[in-house]
């Protein structure tokens, strides 16, 4: 009566688990003797040599390109804004009707979901290969593809956020007479306003960094100038590009931080 | 017919787990009136206040409201007989993040288009009208507060003006006093009582408590197990009747307890 409940052998020695981990790192070695990954190249031949080269010249940054970095850093910027905006004021009709409780037909909200869900699969680099492909190197192309991206992670954002307000005052709205766009603007509206611009800003952060990232395949910004820099071997001029995202990276996350903490 | 302004005929409800909501409800209400429906928690007393004005549908039956069919209603039609009916909740149902007087404004809606409410192109008069119901229940310096810097007590006061911005004709309050202390609960109730007796709004509100049914009402009825149990004035509700409604709970209690001992002993 007052024992403990008897256990089988499977749950006594925690079979399912072992089972797991097993399977886990049998898959991990076998994924890492396919694709030929092996952690010891790195220790290996001139590898560590090589990067010791490499580091040391971006370790003797070379302060007078300074200010020809300063015109693609803020293209950088103006790419990460201007994206993250579109593709949020696009993303703000898409999550409503992807919202359970604000859009009542199933077959909508699968259809806008999944619209969202396909889009969030794309990996940016690939757009932004597509867009530079289709409009030609520069920042055109990478605004192109931060909206597309801002749009999918902030359409997905904001449904969820939507589904968890307080549905109290969409009744009370209702039983006012209400219209649809008067329960939006008077019931769910003020409740998710801040959500939105906490997770605006968020967009806005993973923005920079990932406009770097594209910019590397042409798509305008730092990253063009990165690529180039690299390609004639100027790591001096690469170590002052890299400290420069570095530094406004950290300011705009640090930024972004304290907005969102007084968000709420 | 005039002296009816609710009349529910044979409505039912369930619901699409198949739990029954409510069971063959015959009801008028009479302009004028003060009915407190009585009832356990799950008896159907919101499902029945609810389907008033129709925040839930009906499964079968129809509910007729100042002379028109809610339950046939749509669109335009729909809202314009819900601005008749207000309602206030048991957890008041402010926008917790706006401002009083966006909340009470905010009640206004079914008298304007969605461009002119959404931009907040009030009109003059609604304005001074929204600061007048808040003087009515005496808040009238909370009005640029956001709402959820008040007590509990003052929101549900709140919600009380917000109601009284669509001029309703009834008002609806679906357990008003369930989240508040005794004291403030009747401050609550007097408000209603006062709506009730100076501007002749019709109320139906459901109530847990025996006391402030047998105080504020003018009529009772009793719901139990999704069924009108009794239907009367006040001056003739007798203890056996809230026995009745009450006194399933006894015998679950009991059988409950038996229950635990049972466990117990084996």
């Amino acid at each position: 009566m007052n024992t403990l409940p008897s256990r089988t052998f499977a749950q006594k020695y925690h079979l399912k688990f072992v089972f797991w981990l097993i399977l886990i790192v049998f898959l991990l070695l076998i994924s890492s003797n396919i694709t030929e990954s092996d952690l010891l190249a790195f220790f290996q031949g001139d590898s560590i040599q090589q990067f010791g080269v490499i580091l040391g010249k971006m370790m003797k940054p070379d302060w007078s390109f300074f200010p020809r970095i300063w015109e693609p850093l803020l293209e950088t910027i103006r790419m990460a804004l201007v994206g993250t905006l579109v593709g949020s004021v696009i993303a703000v009709p898409v999550a409503m009707l992807s919202a359970s409780n604000v859009t009542k037909p199933a077959v909508v909200r699968s259809i806008t979901r999944f619209i969202s869900n396909l889009i969030r699969t794309l990996p940016d680099l690939l757009l932004a290969a597509v867009f530079v492909a289709i409009f030609g190197f520069g920042p055109f192309a990478g605004i192109l593809t931060l909206i597309i991206f801002s749009f999918g992670q902030m359409a997905k954002l904001l449904y969820e956020a939507i589904e968890t307000i307080d549905k109290g005052p969409i009744d009370a709205l209702e039983t006012a007479g209400a219209n649809k766009v008067q329960v939006i603007a008077f019931a769910i509206f003020p409740q998710v306003l801040n959500t939105f611009l906490s997770n605006f800003l968020y967009t806005f952060e993973v923005n920079i960094r990932s406009s770097t990232v594209i910019g590397y395949v042409g798509a305008g910004g730092i990253g063009m100038l990165l690529q180039t820099v690299i390609k004639m071997f100027r790591y001096d001029q690469a170590g002052v590009i890299i400290l420069a995202i570095l530094v406004i990276v950290v300011l705009i996350e640090f930024l972004s931080n304290y907005v969102r903490s007084k968000l709420t | 017919m005039l002296d009816s302004i609710i009349e529910v005929k044979n409505v039912s409800k369930i619901y699409a787990n198949g739990v029954v909501g409510l069971k063959d409800i015959n009801l008028n209400v009479k302009r004028g009136e003060f009915l407190v429906i009585v009832g356990l928690s799950g008896a159907g007393k919101s499902t029945l206040l609810r389907a008033l004005n129709r925040l839930n549908e009906i499964s079968d039956g129809e509910i007729i409201v100042n002379g028109e069919s809610i339950t046939k209603s749509k669109g335009k039609k729909l809202r314009e007989i819900r601005r008749e009916i207000a309602m206030i909740f048991q957890s008041f149902n402010l926008v917790k993040r706006s401002s009083v007087k966006r909340n009470i404004l905010s009640g206004r809606v079914g008298y304007y288009n969605s461009l002119f409410s959404t931009l907040g192109l009030w009109s003059k008069e609604d304005k001074e009208r929204s600061v007048n119901v808040l003087q009515r229940v005496n808040l009238a310096d909370k009005y640029y507060d956001r709402a959820d810097a008040l007590s509990g007590g003052q929101q549900q006061r709140v919600a009380i003006a917000r109601a009284l911005m669509q001029e309703p004709k009834i008002m609806l309050a679906d357990e008003p006093t369930a989240s508040l202390d005794p004291a403030t609960s009747v401050v609550v109730m007097d408000d209603l009582l006062k709506l009730n007796q100076e501007e002749g709004i019709t109320i139906v509100a459901n109530l847990h408590s025996e006391e402030l049914a047998l105080k504020y009402a003018t009529r009772i009825i009793g719901l139990a197990a999704a069924e009108l149990v009794f239907d009367k004035p006040v001056e003739k509700v007798t203890k056996k009747d809230f026995d009745q409604v009450y006194g399933r709970l006894e015998k679950e209690k009991t059988s409950k307890s038996n229950k635990t001992k049972k466990e117990l002993v084996s």
